[in-house]
């Protein structure tokens, strides 16, 4: 976004600092969507017996055509999967960045990650005070990771069991019984881990209730990552990185459709939730 | 018009009769019965021949058929009770017994003595086994003779309330009631009638309703084929027993081979096959065909309700491969009911099931390479080595699939635990502080233009 710079800076004009860039958006909003297209396509089978199961396969027309909605968000999601490889491969071997593989703008575990959690949970206790963040917060990175481990693991098992003939010729056929036992026991933690966790951390909580968009409009207020990443803001702060991060809000109109688009999402994902649970109570 | 001797009263002129002038009755009409016509015929002669004889001679005469028609030809004739007693002549003339010659005091025998009229109301009830032998013998040894006797129900059909009374045709006959294709509407006057099946207790049911929507009832009722079975073929006619009768026709070991009379080449193979040799051996558990298709509702194999629901079928026995296929993917889209996919029959065959040991198996080494590809066309030997009923909890059968199965088990009890805890911890903290006044809520909702 072009914005004039006045005197003293872009922090003396914008009240916002860029937290993620329009390509993170679009692959998170794509990887939403295509994440409820297999939950609400794939979790059926698994819970065939139900009679709401048999109700949503009807919904996409029947199981043959819902085996195609899953099989196009599967690709879409490989897809997303892919370019969010080929970022990462750019960054670090066309732009040199290694700090995404160390420090406070990588999503790899540090050991800052395990005292921030065990600090966190002091806090919940009332046995501690708040841990400073920084950037990426441990369940950030348990999240980021999450997905990363079912990307892979449920869509290389996907794969196997959409072409089962074809990989036969290279791995023996109990394969695919492993296959489809991986494939639906990763779905189903990765739909509630999402649909419970990943909620309840990014919109759900007192503090975020009932939405967060910053994963939409890609900004925060400074006031907001002041409170939320004090660590982050300091260190910004410090080195004078902050005028460079500093926006102006968001338009309206990006605000919206995020809002919107997210609540679709959390409000199916619950639905999805509850449905589960009366399945396994039944 | 009154020609039979020691008819007494005057003659309804009129053409109207009433219980005073015209006391007519005894006939049993639903007692009346008789069958064959060869017997008839031969009864004919011979009563004809008695009444003849000289030494009849001192009796008097037996009333003729025109005698009796005097009075019951009346289409109004009543008795005491209004009951009517009419006799249509040329019904009667049309009907076998008729043809025969038969007079009616044949089977009225009670009437071929009796000399004064108009006879007494209560009259014997037609002796059809005078001729009818063996019919009525069958018939005693029946479930509706049974039904009578014991249970007192008189609604259990006796022989006229099948083949009909004066107006009995043989059954080659369209217009009988007992012919191939309108049987069923003899049977369904009681077997099709909610209120004589309640009264009756006929644990059943409404069999008509049905069998008329079964492949047999379609083929009989709308394709009008004259092979399709009705009742009888599979039930008998008169002798007619329950299914728990060893003498029964659809007693169940007698079944399959009733029903490979017709389904012939299926019957072979059912008795070649692990559940005939089974049943062949007087095995009371394995199955014979109404098992899995039903007696009376048998449908379409190729229909997709069925295909679904004969799953369950063979789950009653095999129980826990009915559990494991229901954990594969072919188990859990018939489930969803779609019949794409391979259910029981598709792999292990429906009349020809055999051990997997067995090279005559669908499953079998030899023959499961080819068994999978009726569906899928590129499969290999290795493909094969699917296993379509796995159990994750089989150490033996599946081991690779039981560490995987555990390994999943504790990941997933480790990571709802673990941020279980975390969430409920963090849901506390915040909304204690929330409640305290502590905590501002930083929204992004400013994150907008007009927010700020």
């Amino acid at each position: 976004m072009n914005v004039e710079v006045p005197e003293g800076g872009r922090l003396a004009a914008h009240t916002h600092y860029r937290r993620f860039g329009r390509e993170e958006r679009l692959l998170h909003g794509f990887l939403m969507f295509s994440f409820l297209g297999l939950a609400f396509t794939g979790l059926p089978l698994l819970f065939s017996h139900q009679e709401w199961a048999a109700t949503l396969v009807r919904f996409f027309g029947g199981f043959r055509s819902a085996g195609i909605v899953h099989r196009i968000c599967a690709v879409v999601m490989i897809t997303v999967f892919v370019l969010h490889l080929s970022r990462i491969f750019r960054r670090l071997f066309g732009q040199k960045d290694l700090g995404i593989l160390w420090g406070p703008n990588s999503m790899v575990p540090q050991p800052r990650d395990f005292f921030e959690m065990i600090a966190h949970i002091r806090w919940f206790v009332g046995a501690g005070p708040h841990p400073r963040f920084d950037h990426f917060t441990y369940w950030e990175k348990f999240d980021y990771w999450a997905v990363f481990w079912g990307m892979g693991i449920i869509g290389g098992s996907g794969l196997i069991l959409w072409l089962p003939e074809t990989f036969a010729h290279v791995v023996p056929g109990w394969v695919f019984n492993i296959a489809a036992l991986v494939h639906g026991e990763e779905a189903l933690l990765a739909v509630v881990f999402i649909f419970t966790f990943h909620f309840f951390t990014g919109h759900l909580r007192p503090e975020k209730f009932p939405m967060d968009s910053v994963m939409f409009t890609g900004r925060v207020t400074l006031k907001e990552m002041e409170e939320e990443r004090p660590e982050e803001f300091a260190r910004l702060t410090r080195t004078g990185r902050i005028d460079d991060l500093a926006s102006a809000a968001a338009p309206r109109w990006v605000y919206r459709l995020g809002r919107t688009a997210g609540g679709i999402a959390v409000v199916l994902g619950l639905l999805m939730v509850a449905l589960i649970v009366f399945a396994i109570l039944n | 018009m009154i020609r039979a001797g020691g008819l007494s009263g005057p003659p309804h002129a009129t053409g109207e009769a009433s219980p005073q002038n015209l006391r007519v009755s005894g006939i049993s009409m639903i007692r009346v019965s008789l069958l064959c016509c060869r017997v008839a015929l031969v009864l004919g002669v011979a009563v004809s021949f008695a009444a003849a004889s000289p030494q009849k001679a001192a009796a008097p005469k037996p009333p003729s058929n025109d005698d009796c028609l005097a009075c019951h030809s009346d289409a109004g004739a009543v008795r005491a009770d209004g009951r009517p007693v009419a006799v249509k002549p040329e019904t009667f003339a049309e009907s076998i017994h008729g043809m025969g010659g038969l007079a009616c005091v044949d089977c009225h025998t009670d009437l071929a003595t009796l000399a004064e009229f108009p006879h007494a109301e209560k009259l014997k009830p037609a002796q059809c086994g005078t001729c009818h032998e063996k019919a009525v013998a069958a018939y005693d040894s029946g479930v509706h003779a049974q039904a009578r006797r014991s249970g007192g129900n008189l609604s259990a059909a006796a022989c006229a309330d099948c083949h009909g009374s004066h107006d009995i045709r043989p059954s080659a006959d369209p217009g009988s009631r007992t012919h191939h294709a309108r049987l069923l509407d003899t049977c369904g006057r009681c077997h099709g009638d909610e209120e004589i099946i309640k009264r009756g207790q006929i644990g059943i049911g409404n069999v008509v309703d049905l069998f008329k929507d079964s492949i047999h009832g379609k083929a009989l009722i709308k394709s009008g084929l004259s092979v399709a079975p009705t009742c009888t073929d599979c039930h008998g006619s008169h002798d007619i027993r329950r299914k728990s009768d060893p003498a029964s026709k659809v007693f169940r070991t007698t079944i399959p081979g009733m029903c490979s009379s017709c389904h012939e080449g299926i019957g072979r193979e059912y008795w070649e096959s692990v559940h005939g040799t089974q049943v062949a051996k007087g095995s009371p558990l394995a199955p014979v065909c109404t098992n899995c298709h039903t007696a009376h509702e048998i449908r379409r194999s190729d229909v997709e309700g069925w295909k679904l629901e004969v799953i369950t079928e063979c789950g009653t026995c095999h129980e826990h491969s009915l559990e494991t296929y229901r954990d594969t993917f072919h188990g859990q889209v018939t489930a969803l009911g779609y019949a794409r996919v391979a259910s029981c029959a598709d792999c292990h065959g429906a009349h020809n099931v055999f051990p997997k040991a067995d090279p005559r198996s669908m499953v079998s080494d030899a023959k499961r390479v080819a068994t999978c590809q009726q569906c899928h066309e590129g499969a290999t030997p290795s493909f094969a080595e699917f296993d379509p009923h796995a159990d994750p909890e089989n150490r033996e059968r599946n081991p690779t699939l039981f560490y995987t199965a555990q390994f999943m088990k504790m990941l997933l009890v480790g990571v709802f635990s673990f941020f279980g805890l975390l969430t409920v911890l963090w849901l506390g903290r915040s909304v204690q502080l929330k409640a305290a006044g502590a905590w501002r809520r930083p929204r992004n909702d400013d994150a907008t233009e007009d927010g700020e």
